[in-house]
């Protein structure tokens, strides 16, 4: 139940850890199967397709490299066209004023340089992160070489003793059992 | 989980488990500066202010204090600006091209090999800012709004694309490394964080236990590697994004990697100068480049290996792999060097064939054949596997390929230079203390950048390093296999283990 005390609601999570990757892939599907709805798993490394077994949308990231790409090829045409063609049209080797061979490395590098940079300031703004932004770790050990299978107990019907009893079927670490976290 | 085939060598030794591999490389990290790396880090300082003194006086007195001559205008600054953005490309290569092509053990040099990129093209650029004379006006080759009745720069140019080039290179190289590093540092970060909720300050503490407390604590890394983590938190969603961002990192760099040099040698393909005018100039650059990125790599690993005793990560067949690419490079170039014999002679153009005779036989002759001797014959010494496998070789082979390719760089430039069209105007080369001052100071950006990022950075990609441990370890192989056998999911990108389709 979320709790609203001092006039903040904090979100309730139950906090299991594996230690091999196999096994918390296994909890995934099977708490899945189960009907538990999964928060998160948190991972030393990534897991391919583990984001599919949670039930996450697939990323739109691509997309925003492939506009952002588009963007950069636009400003490019554009810029080189109207400074070579239009603003100080000067005949330079005999060349067209806007000719376009010349204008494809140009085009190249900053169709690269602004879908590049485009694309990861959309990775670190959809994950909310930056420089110097505060993290919330719910197992610091999940940066060394735990796995932590988050369930948000508010989000779920069954309760906290349920879960935990699945949590540890599907081999979830005993020694302490899967905790209660808050945020 | 993949499982690769047992007949291959495992690309992590030792028998490691994830936490290992933390410890192992955090530790450099998280532990004094050792003596070694005091005084690599003192020579490399000291080059830098040797060589300092030399940019210092070049920028306040002008290039005329080199030894260039009204026929030699391009020498030692193009050289060396031409060598260093090659030593640049392996990274890049290693980073982008091996990713695409699935290769697991580029993880363990992929980090050191993209920091090698930026130091290297940062000295690059630090030659073109120099030869550019007066370095104040380097924003002139932007193409910024001006007062001078719109003067804009020529986008005809491939000098202007040299800028986009190199710049764009250099910023995404930039990217690509620091997106790379940011599930490490946040590794450290945590490691900083759990020392001090391990070792709270109460009240009751007496003072001695406050002392011995704060010895354990590290706040100071917590804070500044929690500044630079970005709030990395590790989630599915966020390293699924994190590797569609790799992943589309590594399509665009490919294609950069191969741009840049291709657009370097348009500085000389475009020209008119016999030696330079030639359409293979773009892929033989790039695979001169790669060649030396390769073997600069290899060098600097070698080092790094032995000093933060890497051995299990940075494992025999990675040397194996990098001199079997030295060949296949080296070979290219050596074709490329024929080609270019075969074309002069087969255009009919005297000033061409003369170009080339005179780069074989004339005055500069020592620093033909020293480039064919190091660049041609030396990697095939590399066919020999006792060879390929040796590390006293290795080290030893990969520096000369850099020498090599220094002296294809200047023989390129300044034996197309030095006799042009008129005879009266023919002249020699001579580089002055400047011009050897100013290649110093580039050695020493490069190595103080790289010793402190030894130090303060972790070395070897953790992350990427423990996503292949299971199918490169036999006994975490062996331990996936028992798994299996109690009726266990393993984590699949193969459908053939993908159990937890039948559940």
């Amino acid at each position: 139940m979320a709790d609203t005390r001092l006039g903040h609601t904090k979100e309730r999570f139950i906090v299991g850890i594996y230690d091999h990757e196999d096994k918390v892939v296994n909890a995934v599907k099977k708490l899945k199967n189960d009907g538990v709805k999964i928060y998160e798993v948190y991972s030393p490394h990534p897991i391919h397709h583990i984001d599919t077994y949670i039930g996450h949308p697939r990323t739109r990231i691509p997309i925003a490299a492939f506009l952002f790409g588009a963007l950069g090829t636009l400003s490019a045409i554009t810029l080189i066209i109207y400074t070579m063609g239009i603003d100080w049209p000067m005949i330079i080797g005999g060349k067209n004023f806007v000719a376009i061979p010349t204008m494809v490395p140009v085009t190249f590098e900053l169709t690269v340089l602004i879908s590049a940079l485009g694309m990861v300031a959309t990775f670190l703004v959809s994950n909310n992160m930056g420089p110097g932004k505060k993290e919330f770790m719910f197992d610091r050990r999940t940066t060394d070489d735990k796995y932590a299978l988050v369930v948000d107990l508010d989000a779920n019907t069954l309760g906290e003793e349920q879960i935990r009893d699945l949590m540890v079927k599907y081999g979830a670490e005993t020694d302490p059992l899967p905790r209660i976290v808050e945020r | 989980m993949q499982v690769t085939s047992p007949i291959r060598e495992p690309l992590v030794t030792g028998h490691k488990t994830m936490h290992d591999i933390t410890e192992d490389i955090c530790r450099r990290v998280e532990e004094k500066p050792s003596k070694a790396w005091l005084a690599a880090f003192g020579v490399s300082l000291m080059m830098l202010i040797v060589g300092g003194y030399a940019a210092a006086s070049t920028w306040w007195y002008g290039i005329g204090m080199w030894g260039l001559n009204k026929t030699v205008g391009w020498a030692w600054d193009i050289t060396n600006f031409v060598w260093w953005v090659g030593i640049g490309h392996a990274g890049t290569l290693i980073s982008a091209i091996l990713l695409l092509f699935r290769q697991k053990w580029r993880t363990s040099i992929n980090r050191a090999a993209e920091a090698m990129t930026i130091f290297a093209v940062i000295c690059a650029g630090t030659f073109i800012l120099m030869h550019m004379g007066r370095t104040w006006l380097a924003h002139w080759a932007l193409p910024l709004p001006n007062t001078y009745g719109s003067l804009w720069v020529n986008f005809h140019s491939p000098l202007v694309w040299d800028v986009f080039a190199i710049s764009t290179y250099l910023t995404v190289s930039l990217v690509f490394w620091y997106v790379g590093l940011i599930p490490d540092l946040a590794t450290i970060r945590d490691r900083a964080k759990l020392t001090l909720e391990k070792y709270p300050l109460l009240d009751t503490d007496t003072p001695e236990e406050r002392r011995e407390k704060r010895k354990k604590r590290r706040p100071i890394a917590a804070f500044i590697y929690g500044l630079l983590a970005f709030g990395w938190e590790g989630g599915a969603k966020v390293w699924a994004r994190y590797e569609y961002v790799a992943l589309i990192l590594a399509g665009l760099s490919t294609p950069l990697v191969l741009s840049v040099h291709t657009i370097v040698s348009f500085d000389f393909a475009t020209s008119l100068i016999p030696g330079w005018h030639t359409t293979i100039f773009p892929p033989y650059f790039v695979a001169g480049a790669i060649f030396s990125g390769f073997a600069m790599v290899q060098t600097l690993m070698l080092i790094t290996r032995k000093v933060y005793k890497l051995e299990d990560y940075i494992t025999i067949t990675h040397i194996d792999y990098m001199n079997k690419i030295i060949i296949l490079t080296g070979s290219i170039v050596g074709i490329a060097y024929v080609t270019e014999f075969f074309m002069a002679w087969y255009s009919g153009v005297e000033y061409e064939r003369y170009a080339f005779l005179n780069r074989a036989f004339g005055p500069y002759w020592w620093a033909y054949w020293s480039m064919m001797t190091c660049n041609v014959i030396s990697p095939q010494l590399f066919w020999f596997k006792k060879i390929r496998q040796s590390i006293a070789w290795s080290f030893f082979l990969s520096i000369v390929v850099n020498i090599g390719m220094w002296f294809e760089r200047f023989v390129i430039i300044v034996t197309s230079l030095h006799r042009d069209f008129l005879p009266s105007s023919w002249a020699m080369f001579s580089p002055t203390l400047y011009d050897m001052g100013d290649y110093l100071f580039t050695f020493g950006i490069f190595f103080t950048c790289f010793f402190l990022f030894a130090k303060y950075l972790p070395v070897v990609n953790m992350a990427e390093v423990k996503t292949i441990l299971n199918s490169s370890d036999i006994k975490a192989k062996a331990k996936a296999t028992e798994y299996l056998k109690e009726g266990g999911v393993v984590a699949a990108a193969s459908p053939m283990y993908d159990k937890g389709k039948d559940l």
